[in-house]
């Protein structure tokens, strides 16, 4: 009796033994193959490589620019009318932008408000790439007529007066100010443009250098602000061990399934950024009312002229650097409309979507890629994929397991 | 011959290029690749004017990096051909679209070498990598096919 008892539960062992086995056998985790792990682990932040360097500013990594940066970002001096510092827009409680269509300083933009997170690993920065460095970005929201709406000669005053110490802490003593003009530069407001035509050459350089300064701390500051761990994350760096098991649902695997398979997802949103950097025509519609967006091909033309960029006179890059800008595609029909790809890193906590803000709801951009409509200008990438009510919302599941933990990446600056 | 170094390319955790012959699996979960594509990467020019061989300085080949390359170019019978220009240009005709970068011959190594600067492919998948060489017996072409 009690020999058939041990013979029973060995069986029911082995049973129960060989149930687990089956059932670990069709946990979805289990069934990647071993390119679609590495797929999936390409696309985690253990994959990141380090911040790559910028030749181009040379206080990119020195800490007393990043503080003097975090203070001009948050600075509202440096506007027109007191009220606008980059943080209006780049909100750092909301991933560094600000849930509108279109960002809105001393007046209405044309854009979408771009996050920060990550951004130093991005070799050109604008939806457009316009220019070629954080610090070069950061100048061009600050003579934007829209955006801070000042001028140059007015910010080298505000650091003269409120940052000096710090400034030629970092960069060396600040040029004679006080006999320039409170209000000058080459902007669109004509009094600010006239006065800076009736400056001497040298003065203008010197202010530009003051200029580029402001950019570069900015720029410091900017390349602290790191992407945070997400679930995706936490299931990506579990795969290799075989841990990942309930880390994200049925519904989220099948997403991350479509993503790197049928979805072609991965195909522009790749690296554990997941974007590729680069510029595409997906046949976003044009908003009506704003002028129209030429995209790359406006954004090749103006980082080749830009007096910020890498190779110009105020960059500290050295010979053979700039390699993105010198080897930049700068022709070519597929220039036209096309957008910078973005980070998908909480991507479904930031609606609403495209350069324009033209998308609302997540379920509206993964119905977009799905028919693939036509570009209003140039050609769309895209073709159309057919996904199912049901793929699309797995889809849709799998993008939020990109947001950032809770708690994460809301760190006071 | 290159290999994928796979401990390096998953520490990286960034897909590196496979160029080792036939192997194209690696491309199987997008787009699917052709049957038999000529992955060599060294072959007679279109015409059989020169022959011309292409090796990364980079390897793996890492996606979204910018990398150089070597283009040797020669005489079908093997000597070293003094080339006036190479033109550079490709993508991924699957996708209907270009390099995402403008590659230039940068340096004459000598030999008939010659360094290509500002390679990148920002996406996995097929690509092409199109020669246009101007040389001493005339111009001709030359496509080689690359599964990243």
């Amino acid at each position: 009796m009690r020999r058939a008892a041990a013979i029973l539960s060995s069986v029911l062992l082995g049973t129960g033994l060989l149930a687990a086995g089956l059932h670990a056998a069709s946990a979805p985790g289990s069934r990647w193959t071993k390119e679609e792990r590495a797929l999936i682990q390409s696309l985690a932040l253990d994959a990141l490589p380090p911040l790559p360097v910028d030749p181009s500013n040379r206080v990119a990594d020195d800490p007393r620019a990043a503080e003097l940066g975090r203070a001009l970002f948050f600075d509202v001096r440096l506007s027109a009318n007191g009220q606008v510092a980059c943080a209006t827009c780049h909100l750092p409680e909301r991933q560094f932008q600000d849930d509108v269509p279109l960002a809105r300083g001393v007046g209405m933009t044309t854009r979408r408000t771009m996050p920060i997170a990550g951004m130093a690993h991005s070799p050109f920065l604008f939806w457009d790439g316009r220019t070629d460095s954080l610090w070069s970005q950061a100048l061009g929201p600050l003579e934007s007529s829209v955006e801070h709406g000042g001028n140059r000669t007015q910010y080298a005053h505000v650091i003269a007066l409120h940052y000096r110490q710090t400034y030629e802490s970092v960069f060396g003593p600040l040029p004679v100010l006080a006999r320039l003009p409170s209000q000058a530069g080459p902007v669109t407001d004509p009094e600010a443009a006239g006065a800076w035509e009736a400056m001497p050459e040298p003065d203008r350089q010197a202010v530009n250098r003051v200029f580029a300064n402001i950019g570069k701390a900015i720029a410091a500051f900017e390349r602290t602000i790191k992407p945070a761990p997400t679930r995706f994350d936490a299931y990506a760096s579990a795969l290799g061990s075989g841990r990942s098991v309930g880390i994200l649902t049925e519904d989220e695997i099948a997403g991350l399934r479509l993503f790197i398979g049928k979805g072609e997802c991965i195909n522009c949103h790749n690296g554990p950024l997941l974007t590729d950097n680069h510029f595409h025509n997906t046949g976003v519609s044009a908003t009506p009312g704003l002028p129209e967006d030429l995209g790359r091909a406006a954004g090749a033309k103006l980082v080749r002229e830009d007096p910020f960029n890498c190779l110009g006179p105020y960059s500290d890059a050295g010979e053979g650097d700039c390699s993105e800008l010198r080897f930049m595609a700068a022709d070519g029909h597929e220039l036209l409309r096309a957008f910078k790809t973005p980070s998908l890193r909480g991507a479904a906590g930031r609606p609403p979507y495209m350069h324009a803000g033209q998308i609302g709801t997540l379920a509206d951009v993964v119905a977009h890629y799905s028919t693939a409509p036509a570009a209003p200008a140039g050609h769309s990438e895209l073709r159309p994929l057919n996904l199912s009510e049901t793929e699309r919302r797995q889809l849709i599941a799998f993008l939020a397991t990109l947001n950032p933990n809770t708690g994460e990446g809301r760190k006071s600056f | 011959m290159l290999t994928l170094t796979p401990r390096r390319a998953l520490l990286l955790g960034i897909p590196a290029l496979v160029l080792a012959g036939g192997v194209v699996a690696a491309g199987a979960m997008m787009r699917s690749v052709p049957n038999g594509l000529d992955l060599a990467l060294d072959k007679r020019t279109a015409g059989g004017l020169y022959k011309a061989a292409i090796a990364p300085q980079a390897n793996p080949i890492v996606v979204g990096t910018m990398h150089a390359w070597t283009v040797t170019v020669q005489t079908p019978e093997g000597t070293p051909v003094k080339v006036a220009r190479i033109g550079i240009d490709g993508g991924m005709p699957q996708h209907g679209h270009g390099l995402p970068t403008a590659p230039q011959v940068t340096k004459d190594l000598g030999g008939g070498r010659y360094l290509v600067e500002g390679m990148k492919f920002n996406m996995r998948g097929w690509w092409t990598l199109d020669l246009a060489i101007e040389g001493p017996k005339g111009a001709d072409t030359v496509t080689f096919n690359l599964v990243l």
